[in-house]
């Protein structure tokens, strides 16, 4: 029997396109400082660690190794993990495995980033076969390009739709001071003005490139309940991979992986209807017409209703079921950072932290990570311990 | 927050332009894919014994059934857009080290005969000219010029 986990505290930088300030052990170490403060522990009670990040984004191969300074891993157990991006979500599960299976109390989850030390969409298409799918392949962008182009042809979504996701979590971020895009508004019509990148993606429908790092401490039932007054524990998780050829995906079925592990982790939590049993979301939507489809997928609303669901306000910091009350993806996107970011402020509204960006009387939240080819982690976390 | 430091303090390094190739392994099946365009103009593809489904190209194995694939299945070189993208920003080919050209249209094609789809190139940049659904041919080099790697397939045209 696995024991029961939670989150007792995080930490995370403030995110920029260039942090020329620091180098990658610096700014890993902010997050880490800011989160073992959080729940006011010292790096002597850390058990072991987890980090990810993409290697190759910065081209430095060791990273386990290469960032103990800044993690504080020295003579500790580190396990380094990429799953492209979902490897936040993967890192802050694999910390959970480490808790769960009885041999770590307290355990460090670390993702980090800097974008700014190489060409992102360069470095994405190294991610993809170098046979068949590289040479027609470029980044991130084009790839759900099309998966937009064929939800708009299948249920008549329109580009105003998506720029409504875009704004609501620009909006959100207003209140997130760590926010890469902190303090920057934009309107429908901003969105729709802004230059087109990949028919139907223009530039303020899709995330930044950001320097930045998110740590988080997970602990044992038992230990936990000392470290923070409200934990946030850990109700369930849930990981799929799909395809890694691009041709193999079904784009016309919704989101088989985020299906799969959305759908494992409910019936693991006992939610029956999402958009009312969460009280929040922190969804890895990394452009804006995902916040149409795949909270389709995860059973917010029925298929084809996404774009008349978020018009509705429904996905507002006041409506039945907010969604990324920290800005979300498209407003900061640290890439081995994003998922764990996702985890932390889903842990951040349980333990009732978020300050302007807190969601009232958050007792159960649902974190995802998005990554690779189509792969899916679903988190979800609650304010009461599990049965 | 982090210290708006004057960035002329601040120093990067530069990796250089260098360069470090890689020779990647095609496999028997994808191997025999670029044969057949060479010799016959047309698409192979391979049908899993278990789910039933052809996929372009053929490959060893059918990844959701764990199932070793043996039937080649000879497809034509016409198929569907399922879904495409009009590429219109800057990046660095990392096969290359420049920039690539754009725009260009990045499309994915059900062949004809084929359940899953293609990703390759198709010859039309006007958004108003390009829609789902609408069907193409493969455009190849002079067998020639082919050099057994995906860019014998020059791009697919529109059938109007």
């Amino acid at each position: 029997m696995a024991r029961r986990v939670a989150i007792v505290g995080t930490g995370q930088t403030y995110h920029k396109s260039h942090r020329l300030d620091v180098n990658g052990r610096e700014m890993i170490n902010e997050a880490v400082t800011r989160a073992l403060e959080d729940c006011e522990l010292t790096i002597a009670d850390i058990d072991a660690i987890v980090i990810g990040n993409m290697d190759h984004f910065e081209a430095i191969n060791y990273v386990d190794t290469w960032s103990v300074e800044g993690s504080g891993g020295y003579m500790k157990p580190i396990m380094k993990i990429t799953t492209g991006g979902t490897t936040g979500a993967s890192v802050a599960i694999a910390a959970h495995y480490h808790v769960a299976c009885g041999l770590f109390d307290r355990v460090l989850a670390i993702g980090w980033e800097k974008n700014s030390e190489s060409d992102t969409t360069a470095a994405i298409i190294t991610c993809s076969d170098p046979i068949w799918d590289r040479f027609s392949y470029s980044g991130a962008i084009p790839s759900l390009a099309t998966e937009a182009s064929a939800y708009m042809e299948q249920y008549g979504a329109t580009q105003e739709d998506a720029a409504h996701v875009a704004v609501r979590d620009r909006t959100h971020a207003l209140n997130n001071p760590y926010a890469q895009m902190y303090g920057r508004p934009v309107s429908v019509e901003d969105v729709m003005a802004s230059s087109m990148l990949a028919y139907p993606i223009k530039l303020l429908d899709v995330c930044p490139r950001t320097d930045g790092a998110c740590a988080v401490v997970f602990a044992a039932e038992g230990v936990a309940e000392k470290l923070a007054s409200k934990p946030a524990w850990v109700h369930a998780n849930s990981v799929r991979h799909a395809a890694t050829w691009f041709g193999d995906v079904d784009y016309d079925s919704g989101m088989l992986s985020l299906q799969r592990a959305s759908a494992e982790a409910y019936d693991k939590a006992g939610i029956r209807s999402p958009a009312d049993d969460f009280d929040v979301a922190e969804l890895y939507l990394p452009y804006s017409y995902a916040g149409l489809k795949w909270i389709e997928v995860l059973g917010f609303c029925g298929p084809g209703e996404g774009p008349r669901f978020v018009r509705d306000g429904h996905t507002d910091m006041t409506g039945k079921i907010p969604v990324n009350p920290s800005g979300g993806v498209i407003s900061t996107n640290c890439i081995g950072a994003t998922a764990l970011l996702r985890v932390a402020e889903a842990a951040v509204q349980i333990m009732g932290k978020g300050d302007k960006r807190q969601v009232p009387e958050v007792k159960k939240a649902l974190a995802t990570g998005f990554g690779g080819c189509w792969w899916s982690d679903v988190v979800i976390l609650g304010s009461e311990r599990p049965d | 927050m982090a210290a708006d430091t004057d960035k002329t303090e601040l120093l990067t390094v530069s990796s250089g332009g260098q360069a470090m190739p890689y020779e990647w392994s095609i496999g028997l099946y994808g191997s025999r894919f670029f044969q057949e365009i060479k010799e016959h103009k047309r698409f192979l593809g391979i049908r899993c014994p278990k789910c039933g489904l052809v996929r372009v190209p053929p490959r060893r194995i059918c990844g959701p059934c764990f199932q070793k694939l043996e039937e080649l299945v000879p497809l034509s070189d016409t198929g569907t857009i399922t879904a495409f993208s009009i590429v219109s920003y800057p990046f660095i080919d990392p096969d290359t080290g420049v920039q690539r050209p754009i725009p260009y249209t990045y499309g994915y094609i059900r062949m004809d005969g084929a359940d899953n789809i293609f990703s390759h190139l198709i010859n039309e940049t006007d958004v108003e000219k390009i829609k789902v659904g609408m069907k193409v041919r493969a455009v190849f080099k002079a067998p020639e010029e082919m050099c057994g790697n995906i860019q014998d397939i020059r791009y697919f045209e529109i059938i109007r």
